[in-house]
């Protein structure tokens, strides 16, 4: 199936936003790497930006970037949030009060444990009642974020905004989920070309062994290797030059999603 | 939509193993629920816990994946016939051409919680016999689905919270509309944990009795755990079979754990379900209530249901008897639909006593026979996800 790319968000480390990073991923700029930063979203009523996680201040950022990007409004746009393993802090302190004595859980944290928490919080700050859904498919929920907004794009003949994070966890967690930094992607999908869209996605699920496309530079390499939504940074460079591209992404098994780039 | 034939399914819960069993308690008017006496929990409150999961393990080439919630997982699969009826469809179809859709909200999380209690008193380390990826992981449910029926195709899980298991019916749909899969293995699985007993606790919605969804005296959710499951094929089903007609879907944009109080967002996917299944209000025999049985979810639901379908359309909420599953409400009862319309009975609201005067909508306390073509079933969830289903026989 074939979908429009309209809007690209993007935070990471040594990646700012999409601005910034387009001009790495085309390597016209050298990659320098420098901790991702976080900002509390402005698109909150300030008691809920008080109660929201780094995760969701990930996930909203880049949400932002690309809905300014595509120009497209996100209170009428339907969205796929995906992550690997949504807020780890926030598990780790609720395990942490269940192993005591007290387990005086917080009603925050709890309402903030579930995995749609970040799609909770994009709907009360952009307004949105369009359909939202949440995945996880572990190293693989960029992929599968990302099959599942273009065949609702598709399916539905409607825009879809995909947007993919994931958070680093602390410790203990860390130990038994290594990621090396925090990173979150967005992309705006529409079914048909806009005004403003500026590349196809030739998106199809194939049994195949072939390796999952790589990064050149190995610095970038590291990043997409060790951070699931950092899995993405192929099909952004293939976005940033803006030529044909064939990028290979890893599913479930043996499945992959391949996806075919050209500049429209 | 195009219709999609349910060709098979499975429940488990704790009114028992298998939809003879759910069926025969449901029309018995028994109730799953007990006094809570999970694990070391110490909370004045009623759930509906599935026996016999502390003593069995997942099968032995899945080690790895052992845990509460896979292994309640694996009752479903077994249950029904499912896993034979899913080996016969890779037959038909090829594994690759199969889709895995589940839906879990706290996944294996009871595992992490567990070895919290047994973290290096030095370090702070994990044991090391705790396998995150298998367990907590969210995607663990389908990882663990997909490699005990051998399937190849595209796999994910939903987590949308208490919507989850309804809304991996619309990933079906879709998948299968865009050409990806002929069919699909959709389903939920939540078990007990003391997250989501002491998270509710905290936010004070757990009920000390067993709850009772719009009685005039609600007071708060019981939670229990169950699995269920189906099995979608593009293929056109038996005549006088059941099939999915509609899914609806929207958020509330409103607040992370309290329902929109008009029921907006619950009325947009009732009204989108309608409209996927091409149906008016009036050809809804049954409406299936998410109906938690708090002040606040029971009083939004009930506004958006009666401004859509008016007073006479019959309705009621089997959480009384099942407890909410949680991600695994939507595809128990969507299997309860089902067996509504199979039956020709609707269940009772139980044990709900006196219909709160301020509901308007026509809640059933007791069994009814009725002949049922089509039956709507609502999930709603935290952070305001909101999935409609509508069931029905195939002409």
């Amino acid at each position: 199936m074939r979908v429009f790319v309209e809007g690209v968000g993007l935070l990471g480390p040594g990646l700012s936003s999409w601005q910034a990073g387009r001009a790495v991923l085309d390597e016209t700029a050298p990659y320098v790497y420098a901790p991702t930063v976080l900002t509390a979203s402005e698109l909150l009523p300030a008691a809920e930006r008080r109660r929201t996680g780094a995760p969701v201040k990930l996930a909203l950022a880049v949400g932002r970037e690309a809905f300014a990007h595509a120009g497209r409004d996100a209170a009428t746009t339907a969205t796929v949030f995906t992550s690997s393993g949504g807020d780890g802090e926030n598990v780790h302190q609720i395990c942490e009060t269940l192993a005591s004595a007290k387990r005086e859980v917080s009603p925050t944290r709890f309402h903030n444990s579930v995995h749609n928490a970040a799609a909770g919080y994009w709907g009360i700050a952009t307004g949105s009642r369009e359909p939202s859904t949440s995945l996880c498919c572990y190293d693989a929920s960029f992929a599968a974020g990302l099959l599942e907004a273009a065949v609702q794009a598709h399916a539905d003949r409607a825009p879809v905004g995909l947007i993919a994070y994931d958070h680093r966890y602390p410790h203990p967690l860390n130990a038994v989920r290594p990621l090396i930094a925090d990173f979150a992607v967005a992309l705006i999908l529409t079914p048909e070309p806009t005004g403003r869209t500026f590349a196809t996605l030739a998106v199809s699920h194939v049994q195949d062994d072939a390796p999952a496309t790589a990064m050149t530079l190995p610095a970038l390499e590291a990043v997409r290797a060790g951070v699931p939504a950092g899995r993405s940074l192929p099909l952004l460079a293939a976005l940033a030059r803006l030529a044909a591209a064939v990028v290979i992404l890893e599913l479930a098994g043996a499945g992959r999603l391949r996806v075919e780039i050209a500049p429209c | 939509m195009q219709p999609l034939s349910i060709s098979h399914y499975s429940i488990v819960n704790s009114l028992g193993a298998g939809r003879d069993a759910i069926a025969r308690a449901l029309r018995d008017a028994r109730s799953g629920l007990a006094p809570c006496d999970f694990e070391t929990v110490d909370l004045d409150t009623y759930v509906g816990q599935v026996a016999g999961l502390d003593d069995m393990r997942v099968r032995p080439d899945l080690a790895a994946y052992d845990c509460r919630n896979n292994r309640l997982a694996q009752l479903g699969l077994e249950a029904d016939g499912y896993a034979a009826a899913v080996a016969s469809a890779v037959e038909r179809y090829g594994a690759a051409r199969i889709g895995v859709f589940m839906a879990t909200s706290t996944s294996g999380i009871l595992e992490t919680e567990l070895a919290y209690r047994r973290r290096d008193s030095l370090t702070g380390a994990l044991p090391a016999d705790f396998h995150y990826a298998e367990t907590q992981n969210t995607y663990s449910l389908a990882d663990f689905v997909r490699r005990y029926l051998r399937i190849e195709g595209p796999a994910f899980v939903v987590s949308s919270a208490c919507s989850a298991s309804a809304k991996v019916f619309g990933n079906a749909v879709r998948m299968m509309a865009a050409g990806v899969c002929d069919a699909a293995v959709i389903g939920g699985v939540d078990s007990l944990c003391l997250t989501t007993l002491y998270g509710f606790h905290s936010l004070g919605l757990l009920s000390p009795v067993p709850c009772r969804p719009y009685d005039v005296d609600r007071d708060g959710i019981s939670l229990g755990e169950g699995a269920g499951f189906a099995l979608l094929e593009k293929a056109p089903g038996r005549a006088g079979g059941v099939a999915l007609l509609g899914v609806g879907e929207s958020s509330d944009a409103y607040h992370m754990s309290s329902p929109h109080p008009q029921g907006l967002g619950a009325k947009l996917a009732m009204r989108r379900a309608l409209e996927s299944a091409g149906l008016q209000p009036a050809d809804i025999d049954y409406v299936n209530l998410h109906g938690t049985g708090t002040k606040a979810n029971d009083a939004s639901e009930d506004q958006a249901v009666f401004e859509l379908f008016g007073g006479a359309t019959p309705c009621s909420s089997t959480k009384g008897s099942t407890g909410h599953l949680l991600g695994a409400a939507g595809i128990t009862e969507a299997v309860i639909s089902i067996l509504a319309i199979e039956h020709g009975s609707i269940p009772g609201g139980r044990p709900t006593q006196t219909i709160d005067p301020e509901l308007r909508s026509n809640y059933l306390i007791e069994n009814a026979g009725a002949r049922m073509n089509r039956v709507l079933s609502n999930s709603f969830g935290f952070g305001g996800s909101n999935c409609s289903l509508v069931f029905g026989r195939l002409a």
